[in-house]
């Protein structure tokens, strides 16, 4: 399925991992937050990068003291009604400093877009056929914000702010 | 001296070029997504948030557009607005919600981002009045007025409504989350209890601003009343700890079934202690400059609301007092909708959208245009939105409330009820509400008229009657003195009654009567319920005492009596 990065498709260098495929030997893999807290040593017993799939139901909170060894996080949303995955990006950049990753997958519609972004998520994955344009598009309507975003660390000295471009 | 158009004074937050784009923005971002929709690249399910975070409803008949009054302030030119987007778009009239917001009930799909984009015009939307998100923030309507107010809340209020405007984290909550402030010494004219959160401005023994936080109060099928979370909350940290509860509320509150998801059932599941723990936990560890409500931003918001140039007049108006004495239906007006002021010779004037026979709180355009030039002569360009459906002058000359009393007669605008029997809450119910088991408006037109003798509203006093179609309880029958609650059984309307609600700081949920009744039965049981209570008080006693000193049986007895 197509990646999308500041507002553009990229290419996917990750591969995502059933729980029963074989672990391959190389390249960077994705697994679920199950099957990483079942084979965590043979999953770090590789040299390649490793990836964790968080389902809504898992708060950063249980990958925190393990951090520095994901290169990516991924953030699952099974509805895009379920607005749990805005905590927990936020929480993986604000309160742990993870600065790998974050990555949102499931059901996400373009509008939510901005704000995953301003929740510290770096990548969205999209169903195919989807037009990047209108992404691109979301990303840009709204300029001002009326709190801080993730990464704008200076003290609350004003509520509005022009939201920094993509 | 140069001449200040009146609105200039009125208190409320008065946009610059930033926020005038901001809200620009947000009507191409809407705009864009009716074209999506419309083209099918958005589908209903998908449409359906994005559309009720812009305050449109689909219900029985049309469309519906809920727009943000916030904290119920409004300047003259906005009123002049809506009444002229009511005239255009919808069929000439509005209806104030119990959420100090104005509803249109006839609206159509394609016109709404033209009606926003006319919203915008004069600094409105309708962000937020609807969805899973953070709502209207409701505050006290005598706010900058009242001589028991400890310190304007509306400073606050708009503080969470700035903070809460389109929250990246908190725009896709379990469910709605309402946000209520009073700041009265006394009172508490805001029914902060009966909110998600609920705060209470107060000063400390060194003359700090703080609050009293109360979480998990709500209506609805499950009744709470808000328990309180910390008695101390330094201004400073306000947003730190609203950020701190809808975090937990975004992780913990359940989603798998939506009657269960509002943050009251959190904080009842998880025990109000360990709900405590985990929201100070949270609080303690992102208390700290990023979040610390600079007094500076304080003091830049309280100047919007600073207060309107007084005059100096003695604290009592020897015309008013003489008008009083002259015309009796002026002194009934006087005595009920009419309220002291913290300046001298100055008063606070509820306008009763509650005629006897009328749809509570609706309003005519005509008539809104009426109250706004009124507003403008005798109250600085500014009207409030009340909870209680109704709208308030809030500066409003003693030596004027003779002429104002006359011009309010002219538009059917001077009945004499704020606070009585006749002063009733009401939802659309199912007149116009897809939820609805009932109709209410039926219900309330047949009550206000059974009690339209001012007298006998006079005799009867401080009774508050309150009606909801459906146990989504829009119309707050849990805290009414008398509630009212539509049911469908078989698919016929009827209604339960329940008795010793109260919104107050000491707020009650009522107990059920008995049986359901239809809506003829209904009224009648009202009526007599009144009568008993009428019969048995003591000297001076409220309905709500006199209940609690004899229980339920009287009232009981009497309602089911056979005619």
């Amino acid at each position: 399925m197509p990646l999308i990065e500041n507002g553009r498709a990229v290419a996917d260098r990750w591969v995502s991992l059933a729980d029963d495929a074989a672990l391959p030997a190389e390249g960077g893999v994705i697994v679920s937050f199950a099957r990483w807290q079942a084979e965590r040593d043979a999953l770090l017993a590789r040299s390649a990068p490793l990836g964790v799939r968080l389902p809504s139901t898992v708060s950063a909170g249980a990958v925190a003291p393990d951090l520095e060894r994901f290169a990516l996080v991924v953030v699952e949303f099974p509805k895009f009604r379920d607005g749990r995955g805005f905590t927990t990006a936020r929480e993986l950049r604000e309160r742990w400093g993870y600065t790998g990753e974050i990555r949102a997958v499931g059901n996400i519609i373009a509008d939510q877009y901005p704000l995953l972004v301003r929740c510290g998520v770096s990548t969205v994955e999209v169903p195919d056929g989807t037009d990047v344009e209108t992404w691109a598009r979301t990303l840009n309507t709204v300029t001002i914000a009326y709190q801080a975003s993730v990464g704008e660390d200076e003290p609350l000295a004003l509520l509005r702010r022009r939201v920094a471009a993509a | 001296m140069t001449y200040v158009h009146p609105r200039n004074h009125a208190g409320i937050y008065h946009y610059d070029e930033l926020d005038r784009q901001f809200v620009r923005e947000r009507v191409e971002q809407f705009r864009f997504q009716v074209e999506r929709r419309l083209k099918g690249e958005l589908s209903e399910d998908e449409f359906k948030p994005l559309r009720l975070m812009n305050g449109l409803y689909l219900q029985l008949h049309a469309y519906m557009l809920r727009i943000a009054i916030p904290y119920g302030t409004l300047a003259s030119h906005q009123l002049r607005g809506l009444s002229e987007i009511a005239r255009r778009y919808d069929k000439g009239y509005g209806h104030f919600t119990t959420r100090q917001n104005l509803q249109l009930n006839w609206i159509k799909l394609e016109d709404t981002p033209d009606i926003l984009g006319k919203l915008a015009e004069i600094d409105m939307h309708a962000i937020q009045t609807s969805g899973n998100c953070v709502r209207n923030v409701t505050t006290d309507q005598f706010a900058g007025a009242a001589p028991d107010e400890v310190v304007d809340p509306r400073v606050y209020a708009e503080i969470l409504r700035q903070w809460t405007t389109i929250h990246p984290e908190f725009t896709f909550l379990p469910r709605k989350f309402k946000i209520a402030i009073s700041a009265s010494g006394e009172a508490d004219r805001a029914a902060v209890r009966v909110h998600d959160i609920g705060l209470v401005v107060k000063k400390n023994a060194e003359g700090e601003t703080g609050f009293e936080v109360y979480v998990g109060g709500g209506l609805g099928r499950t009744p709470f009343i808000a328990p309180k979370t910390r008695g101390w909350l330094p201004e400073e940290d306000l947003i730190a700890y609203i950020e701190a509860v809808l975090r937990v509320y975004n992780q913990a509150g359940r989603r798998d079934n939506a009657f269960k998801a509002r943050i009251k059932i959190l904080v009842h599941e998880t025990k109000l202690d360990k709900f405590i723990a985990l929201v100070e936990d949270e609080f303690a560890r992102i208390r700290g400059p990023k979040f610390r409500l600079d007094s500076a931003i304080v003091e830049a918001i309280r100047s919007h609301f600073a207060p309107p140039p007084f005059e100096e007049l003695p604290p009592a108006s020897d015309l008013a007092v003489r008008r009083r004495a002259d015309d009796a239906a002026f002194d009934a007006w006087v005595r009920t909708n009419v309220r002291d002021h913290k300046a001298p010779g100055h008063a606070s004037v509820t306008i009763s959208l509650k005629p006897a026979g009328g749809v509570p709180g609706d309003i005519s355009s005509e008539q809104m245009d009426a109250v706004a030039d009124l507003a403008d002569r005798h109250s600085f360009g500014e009207i409030r939105v009340t909870h209680e459906q109704n709208l308030v002058l809030a500066h409003v000359k003693q030596d004027d409330l003779y002429a104002l009393w006359q011009a309010l007669s002219a538009v059917g605008l001077a009945t004499a009820n704020a606070g009585l029997i006749g002063d009733i809450i009401a939802c659309p119910g199912l007149d116009y509400c897809s939820l609805a088991n009932a109709r209410s408006i039926p219900i309330a037109q047949a009550l206000s008229e059974r009690f339209a003798d001012p007298a006998k509203q006079a005799e009867i006093g401080d009774l508050k009657i309150k009606i909801s179609g459906c146990i989504n309880a829009c119309g707050h029958h849990h805290v009414g003195a008398i509630g009212i609650l539509g049911v469908d059984k078989k698919g016929e309307e009827f209604y339960q009654i329940t008795v010793g609600g109260n919104a107050e700081l000491d707020a009650s949920i009522g107990d059920i009567l008995g049986p359901a009744l239809t809506a003829d039965e209904a009224v009648d049981a009202v009526e007599r319920i009144v009568d008993r209570y009428l019969e048995r008080r003591q000297p001076g006693e409220r309905f709500l005492a006199t209940l609690a000193r004899l229980g339920q049986a009287p009232f009981k007895e009497t309602a089911y009596a056979a005619d």
